[in-house]
């Protein structure tokens, strides 16, 4: 008799997921795009320190990383003393002369200049090591340089 | 014969397979950190004779093995450094700069042109407390100076360098870099650094 039936069965309905395939697509290509493949694998800690005076380091190209800390887990037979990484192995302090001349062989010659040296050492790492690789940078003359560090408060992190 | 429609194909697993991409994506990024403190070395040179410069003029900081501070011979906490160094630096011992806010002190430096801050770390330093301290050092001089942008063309130094490093900026670059020049003049960076 009444007019409102009650519909059959009462269930509620499936979520639609037609979108979801563009929600993923989405972010699947924000990770793309934001991914940077990293050149050199890493055999040392590299917890790097924090400061907030910091500059960005705009043209990519241009800089030669020079890796330090202490040797990471898997190779733990090269020692627990902070140790220098250039491209993908240990180096010692005198190579750094030759890893900075192979650097700048591969760059055209005008822009030999503009090359910095991106340090990226392990915040627990000691100055004695630094103060090495900076005294051979001077004798390269290799002056430019930049302490990469993560952005955050100097007295939080102490 | 009759045209037969072509069948649908299956979509349905789409999600699985971008979600298959995503996950591969997502693990193997490392959002590269590529900002830092940029710092100049001095180049290799025969050894002068060193000029003299008078004691009240730098600015000592010692940095020891046990990561200690002490800063014009007195033990300082990390977090006070800054203020001091400015205070410093801002001094205007001999009057000569009217532009100088500080306190006037006859003992401190003449004029942030002459000012040096010394900065000597012994080899067991850490490099965290390292970088810590240069940081601090440089935020007082970046503070100065922006506040000298400030008095003298009501934008900050930060700014007006931002400003010089954008292509789509609309003013006069040539302008930029005059004024940007003379705030350098006014407070000149001048760190120098030993090892122990």
């Amino acid at each position: 008799m009444s007019k409102f039936k009650k519909k059959k069965g009462g269930e509620i309905p499936a979520v639609n997921t037609a979108s979801l395939p563009d929600i993923v697509f989405m972010l699947l290509f924000f990770f793309m795009v934001a991914t940077v493949m990293r050149q050199n694998t890493l055999m040392i800690e590299n917890n790097l320190p924090f400061a907030d005076q910091v500059e960005k380091l705009d043209k990519k190209d241009l800089v030669m990383y020079i890796y330090a800390g202490k040797p990471s887990a898997n190779y733990k037979q090269f020692g627990n003393q902070a140790r220098i990484q250039l491209n993908d192995k240990f180096a010692d302090v005198k190579e750094i002369a030759s890893f900075i001349n192979a650097e700048r062989a591969s760059k055209r010659e005008e822009l030999v200049p503009f090359l910095t040296t991106a340090l990226k050492v392990d915040s627990n790492a000691n100055m004695g090591l630094i103060g090495d690789i900076k005294q051979e940078l001077r004798k390269v003359n290799a002056l430019k340089i930049n302490y990469t560090t993560k952005k955050g408060s100097v007295l939080g992190n102490n | 014969m009759a045209k037969r429609a072509a069948p649908e194909v299956n979509a349905g697993s789409m999600a699985d397979i971008a979600f298959l991409l995503l996950i591969f994506f997502l693990v193997t990024t490392t959002i590269e950190t590529d900002s830092g403190i940029n710092r100049k070395l001095p180049p290799m040179e025969e050894q002068t004779d060193p000029p003299v410069i008078k004691k009240k003029n730098i600015f000592t900081v010692l940095l020891n093995g046990k990561d200690e501070l002490l800063v014009e011979d007195e033990i300082m906490e990390l977090k006070d450094l800054r203020l001091a160094a400015r205070s410093f630096l801002d001094n205007g011992g001999d009057g000569s700069c009217d532009f100088c806010k500080g306190a006037r002190d006859k003992e401190s430096s003449d004029n942030p042109t002459k000012a040096i801050i010394s900065l000597a770390n012994n080899r067991e330093t850490t490099y965290k407390t390292y970088i810590a301290v240069q940081n601090e050092l440089v935020a007082a001089y970046n503070e100065l100076r922006n506040e000298r942008a400030m008095a003298l063309y009501n934008k900050t130094f930060a700014e007006m360098e931002a400003n010089y490093n954008d292509v789509n900026w609309p003013g006069s670059k040539d302008a930029l870099k005059k004024k940007i020049e003379q705030i350098k003049l006014d407070y000149p960076q001048k760190l120098s650094e030993v090892q122990e």
